[in-house]
């Protein structure tokens, strides 16, 4: 029987998490902050860290609370919500790739970093765009104690801010990761990418044999993990973006008229909105299923349902996105109306580790053969 | 009452054993789908020997009252039970009108006197029940019945029709709504709802031919037919309300139902396996990239649909519009399973095209089911009713 778990602590860490977004992301703050080049304040994440957000997914001998995951996903799914910009899904991504990868020594060093709020990243796509995060182009050698990093990586979040950045690059023919720290950058390798997602700050990372310590080169290479905690990490921000979407339609379905009457009478709104509420509730149960599972390391069923979580939420949202523009007329072309922030987001997330395409495509010989 | 861990898990044994023993064999005729295609006496024959049998051995209103005949448990033992049956694939039980709607509300607003006479009948399907709700001019639009009900004396007296009655031909008793005025300030205010008797005079059900050819539902008349005027729950008047309180049930949106399967269950699990043995341009449709990416996105929405009644009892993740999963269940598993019998046809060549036969893909049974799935998105409201319901009272848009 599928069931899925959500404990006490769990429901408190979700009334803050709602609290907390709903109180320093309101929407007008989500524009302000696409004009300012950093993003979140620097309070707003100290308070983050002062929460213990940061350290979640940080094993207790490094100063975390060495809890599961899944208990980053409800505070993802508020910031999905209010469509908040802050580096706190970079960091828990580059913390959990540090968890599953790192040596004892590396964990020792970057771990306790975090958990005291330092951000971080994680460089993996290419400009190829291609999402198997093991066919990379960006290559290192190691050379006696020295690692010549050569790599161009896409999509790195918030790294100007990142204290460290987890880069794949192949290493004698096997995709490998590197931790990198932001002193070890020169000059010019971080340049701001235009994206379409405006909350996002999205980086190009370039460097040409960067020479670095060969012990930043993380023993494991489990790209599986850390593409199985993007997607769930994703989805939740998904499933948040879709319940805020939906809002912001509904408010309009019930305020604006036409033909004296609210359009939200009007079934060819009515129904497609429904549509929407009904992939909404699916797109949660499939996370908070995801999320029980990485909870109870359940690693056989954890690939199916992180992938099943991408494949319905990318579309949904899409889906949702794409009307909420519709329904709001004139007004829904306007940069001013909310409704495209969350299209906006919607295709970022689509687009990022994979659509719902490429998700059914592997999903098909887990399901079927 | 608390239940522990302990009991539970020995009646899942219990009832998966019991389940697993006596599932009965293949009768030799086809069954039914659902109870609104039982069209043969020898099926309806069937089915109610069955229900009787799992009433019998405690399958059955498990949680409903002792002294009515239920087994006053807990209602975790009913959805094991319920589950058994659904593993076991066994057949349904076919007084669902009963089971699952007018016992509930007989229960909830009925006297003793009532609950003495019905609720032990629905249980053994001694009793068979059929709804009286739908006219042959007003389906969707119930509100506006004009089938009539007219006091004289202690009896009231019905005239006109009801249509796409199911198991009219079987029932003994009918949920009916009926005018009994036409000048109360609006439609609603106008209709009374009975627990009418079947075998009066002057009602007569004439069975429908459905699209697939079979029977499966009536036409009931009532000429001057009289039923005694005790037969009323709820006040003169106050029917719409009563007939709201039904549909909740019907519509699985509240609970206080029997339980028991009310069709025959319609697994992903079975398209899949029918993609393994179904041939497309000679080649096992499975390996079809196309049908491939479209049976995993079916997966992934008979999964969704499970995990939501997972999710639903952790109230901290059911916010926002914590009926949305409640009041959709039927919209979202019809519209599924009209889909999945769609796709299961095309993974057949041109033998698409058939219909039952030898010839046929699993005897036809694909394209049978297919166009039986409509039995679920059109009965107990349409799909398209069920898109305003959920848009008016789960996410408050204005009526259409
Ligand atoms: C197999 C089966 C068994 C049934 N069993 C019973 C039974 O036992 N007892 C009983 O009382 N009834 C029964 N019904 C009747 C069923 O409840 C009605 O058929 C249903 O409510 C639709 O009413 P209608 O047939 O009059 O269609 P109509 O109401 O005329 O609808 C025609 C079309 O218009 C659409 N429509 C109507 N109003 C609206 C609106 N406001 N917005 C958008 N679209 C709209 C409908 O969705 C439908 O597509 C059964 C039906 C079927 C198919």
């Amino acid at each position: 029987m599928a069931t899925i778990e959500f404990s006490e602590e769990q429901t408190m860490l979700m009334e803050t998490a709602v609290d907390f977004c709903r109180k320093h992301s309101p929407l007008d703050r989500v524009r302000a902050q696409i004009e300012q080049s950093d993003g979140i304040s620097a309070e707003v994440w100290q308070e983050m860290v002062d929460l213990g957000w940061l350290g979640i997914t940080v094993p207790e001998p490094y100063g975390g609370l060495g809890l599961s995951l899944a208990d980053t996903v409800p505070i993802a799914e508020s910031m999905g919500r209010h469509l908040m910009g802050s580096p706190f899904v970079a960091t828990t991504l580059a913390t959990q790739a540090l968890v599953q990868n790192a040596s004892e020594t590396q964990k020792e060093h970057w771990l306790p970093q975090i958990a005291e709020g330092s951000a971080a990243s994680l460089a993996l796509t290419e400009e190829d765009g291609n999402w198997n995060l093991t066919e990379v182009g960006s290559h290192a050698q190691v050379q006696g104690d020295k690692l010549l990093l050569t790599a161009k990586k896409c999509f790195v979040l918030d790294a100007p801010q990142a204290a460290v950045i987890v880069v794949s690059a192949q290493v004698d023919g096997a995709a490998r990761l590197i931790a990198v720290t932001a002193d070890q950058l020169p000059e010019g390798a971080l340049v701001r990418e235009t994206v379409i997602d405006e909350t996002r700050r999205s980086y190009t990372l370039e460097v040409d044999a960067l020479a670095l310590p060969a012990d930043q080169l993380l023993p494991g290479a489990d790209f599986a993990s850390v593409e199985h905690a993007a997607l769930l990490l994703l989805s939740a921000e998904m499933s948040g973006g879709l319940a805020g979407v939906l809002h912001v339609i509904i408010d309009y379905l019930t305020t604006r008229k036409q033909f004296d009457q609210y359009i939200g009478s009007y079934q060819s709104l009515k129904h497609p909105t429904v549509q929407i509420l009904l992939s909404m509730e699916a797109c949660r149960s499939h996370v908070y299923r995801a999320a029980t599972l990485i909870a109870q390391s359940d690693n056989d069923a954890i690939e199916e349902a992180v992938r099943m979580a991408k494949a319905q939420g990318s579309e949904a949202f899409a889906f949702a996105g794409d009307r909420a523009v519709q329904f709001h007329g004139g007004f829904g072309f306007t940069y001013e109306c909310d409704a495209q922030l969350f299209l906006r987001r919607a295709l970022w997330c689509q687009y990022q580790f994979g659509d719902a395409a490429y998700h059914r495509n592997l999903l098909a010989p887990l399901l079927l053969d | 009452m608390s239940v522990t861990q302990a009991e539970i898990a020995e009646f899942e044994e219990q009832a998966d054993r019991w389940f697993a023993e006596h599932k009965p064999g293949n009768p030799g005729f086809i069954l039914p789908e659902t109870f609104m295609e039982v069209g043969t006496d020898q099926q309806f024959e069937f089915l109610r020997d069955w229900q009787q049998k799992v009433y019998e051995n405690g399958y059955v209103g498990m949680s409903w009252p002792k002294e009515y005949g239920g087994l006053g448990m807990d209602q975790v033992f009913q959805d094991i039970a319920t589950k058994a049956m659904a593993k076991h694939r066994v057949p349904f039980l076919p007084n669902t009108i009963g089971l699952n709607w007018a016992g509930p509300l007989i229960l909830a607003m009925g006297s003793d006197e009532e609950k003495s006479k019905y609720i032990k009948g629905i249980l053994s399907a001694e009793d068979i029940w059929c709804q009286g709700f739908s006219e042959p001019d007003h389906g969707s639009d119930l509100g506006s019945a004009q089938c009539k009900a007219v006091k004289d004396g202690d009896e009231y007296v019905i005239n006109g029709s009801k249509i796409w009655t199911s198991l009219g031909s079987y029932a003994k008793y009918m949920i009916l709504i009926a005018r009994t005025s036409t000048d109360g300030p609006n439609k609603y205010a106008g209709l009374s709802f009975f627990l009418a008797p079947m075998q009066a005079a002057g009602i007569e059900p004439r069975p429908i031919k459905k699209l697939t050819g079979e029977y499966g539902f009536c036409q009931t008349f009532f000429h001057d037919a009289r039923i005694p005027a005790s037969c009323m729950i709820g006040k003169e008047g106050e029917g719409w309300k009563v007939a709201m309180a039904t549909l909740m049930f019907e519509r699985g949106a509240v609970g206080g139902q029997a339980g028991g399967l009310s069709m025959m269950d319609l697994s992903i699990d079975d398209i899949v396996e029918l993609a393994r043995r179904a041939k497309r341009n000679g080649k096992p449709a499975i390996e079809d990239p196309h049908v491939r990416e479209q049976l995993v996105d079916l997966i992934t929405e008979a999964r969704g649909n499970s995990y939501m009644s997972a999710r639903t009892k952790v109230p901290a993740l059911a916010t926002d519009w914590p009926d949305a999963v409640s009041m959709s269940g039927k919209l979202r598993a019809t519209e599924l399973k009209r889909r999945m019998c769609q796709f299961a046809i095309s993974l057949q060549g041109a033998n698409g095209a058939r219909y039952v036969s030898s010839e046929a893909v699993d005897g036809g049974l694909w394209q049978r089911s297919y166009l039986n799935a409509f039995s679920g998105t059109i009965g107990g409201g349409t799909s398209q009713i069920q898109h305003n319901i959920i848009g008016e009272r789960v996410l408050g848009l204005p009526k259409s």
